[in-house]
């Protein structure tokens, strides 16, 4: 069952949905088999052996219903380190030279805002943050790279992201985050959720080595 | 194992409740064939067996068990000595075990009495290459490797009759519950896709079956980013139909015509590239409907024992 509860990508409407989340989750109990929360709508996958799509619909309406227009549940703020240089990330000199901007504005631009996790799929721990300022907002390469390094700190129009693991990609990479964005063997595996607040705190080489990161 | 052939794979159940990480399902690709193997063992309902693509696998025993495999129509050979399917056979150490390639379907299952054991990964041994997870280290079985199983030296020698076995066949049905961007097909669209058949492409794997066939036009070409439930139906720009199953990344930005009844998905992975589909709409009610059927006829269907 898809359940929307906006149409555009927002802040709002991103809390709507994180509430919902949270609200679904205990009005369906054990019927709940897993939950997909994304920019504006939320995927509800239940047992459809244990219930049935009326009686789930008219749940998840009522519990919608008590759920108002109050605010909603606030999530963390997470600050992850990055290390911006063009030996860590190929598309940073490029991508300023494509905004008429100086390195050290990408950076600050990118490192000043603070950015919401809107959604969590794609690849395991890989979280979509949004909106990065218009200046420094790019389109992903016409051709994606092979193999992004892991911890790539990376932005696509106006989402940004850190690759949890070496994958393919099409972001343009500008810098690199030391820290793990998702390890099976940690609890929890990511450091971050749907809903979470983001900032990326800009450190120099010896810093992001220090802190386990490899170029 | 002496010989993996093109695709084999560890899997139980399914990972469930891990989507909010980004991990997908993975899972038995015909949970019916997969299923029926554990219940002819005796074995816990979602416990770890083989799933075998295609065919073409050679195994060693290096313990007494039993074994069982049920899905598509692969010979099974102990010793060179051809062997019943969906049946309890029991095996010595030393025995070699052959899996030919596929007459008809495409993926078979080999269970051992007791499942193999293997330690979960998020709560499931089900392998996602793509996320390399589950399995012995996420990765598809490779000649040498050791599938570790119990001893076993007791097991009822049960069996499915031949005629509850599934047939396999190239021509499909598959039900089809409209839905999501529905209001972006127009309805000479939909008829398009439910008056026409659709082949089974090349680009057909765990992630998602492609089909080709009349282009269904669309008029958006993207949406923004949504969790994709298993059997969602993805028309991208080209018009051709993606089903998507088990190994299914868990969010996309594709419009999707509606979803493939869970049921029906199992046959359709039963097929191979040029195999044959048909979409049939069916409403949510109809759709609640045949999953009970199917499962209360599953669960009646009467195992056979057989007798020294």
């Amino acid at each position: 069952m898809m359940l929307y509860l906006g149409k555009e990508t927002s802040p709002e409407v991103s809390a709507r949905v994180q509430a919902a989340a949270l609200a679904v989750e205990l009005a369906l109990g054990d019927d709940l088999i897993d939950l997909v929360p994304s920019y504006a709508s939320l995927l509800i996958v239940y047992n459809a052996l244990t219930a049935d799509h009326l009686s789930v619909a008219h749940r998840v309406h009522q519990c919608l219903d008590d759920l108002g227009s109050g605010e909603a549940a606030e999530g963390n703020t997470v600050v992850l380190p990055v290390y911006y240089h063009p030996e860590a990330g190929e598309d940073l000199e490029a991508l300023a030279e494509r905004a008429a901007l100086s390195v050290d504005d990408v950076i600050a631009l990118h490192s000043n805002a603070e950015y919401r996790v809107y959604a969590i799929g794609f690849a395991p721990g890989f979280a979509y943050l949004g909106q990065v300022d218009e200046r420094i907002a790019a389109p992903r390469l016409a051709t994606p790279r092979q193999k992004v390094p892991r911890g790539a700190v990376a932005i696509a129009d106006r989402q940004t992201a850190v690759y949890p693991a070496v994958s393919p990609g099409g972001w343009n990479l500008i810098g690199r985050c030391p820290l793990r964005m998702f390890d099976p063997q940690a609890t929890p595996t990511m450091p971050v959720s749907v809903g979470d607040r983001v900032r990326f705190e800009p450190i120099d080489r010896d810093r992001f080595l220090s802190l386990g990161g490899e170029l | 194992m002496t010989q993996p052939g093109i695709l084999c794979l560890l899997q139980d159940g399914g990972r469930m409740g891990q989507h909010r990480i980004g991990l997908t399902n993975g899972g038995p690709l015909d949970p019916q064939a997969f299923g029926y193997c554990n219940r002819l063992l005796q074995n816990p309902e979602g416990a770890t067996a083989l799933e075998i693509s295609f065919g073409g696998l050679q195994l060693e025993a290096t313990v007494d068990t039993y074994i069982c495999l049920t899905g598509a129509n692969m010979n099974l050979r102990i010793n060179n000595i051809e062997q019943a399917r969906w049946e309890v056979l029991a095996i010595k150490a030393g025995d070699s075990i052959a899996v030919e390639f596929a007459e008809q379907g495409c993926r078979s299952y080999l269970g051992v009495a007791g499942g193999f054991q293997v330690e979960p990964t998020f709560g499931s041994t089900a392998t996602v290459m793509r996320e390399k997870v589950g399995g012995l280290n996420g990765d598809k079985l490779q000649a040498g490797d050791l599938l570790p199983c119990a001893q076993v030296t007791e097991c009822k020698h049960l069996y499915l009759p031949a005629s509850s076995q599934p047939r396999y066949q190239n021509l499909i049905t598959v039900r089809v519950i409209p839905g999501y961007q529905q209001q972006h097909f127009n309805r000479y669209e939909q008829r398009r896709f439910f008056s026409h058949t659709y082949t089974v492409s090349d680009r057909c794997d765990r992630m998602g079956y492609r089909l080709e066939g009349p282009a269904i036009d669309c008029d958006i070409q993207g949406i923004l980013s949504e969790g994709i439930c298993f059997g969602a139906i993805q028309i991208p720009a080209d018009g051709q139909p993606i089903v998507l199953l088990n190994d299914r990344q868990t969010i996309g930005g594709y419009p999707k015509i509606g979803s493939a009844l869970s049921l029906d998905c199992g046959r359709l992975a039963q097929l191979r590239p040029g195999g044959t589909v048909h979409f049939a709409p069916v409403s949510p009610h109809g759709a609640h409907n045949a999953l009970h059927l199917a499962a209360s006829f599953s669960r009646r269907q009467p195992l056979m024992e057989r007798t020294a």
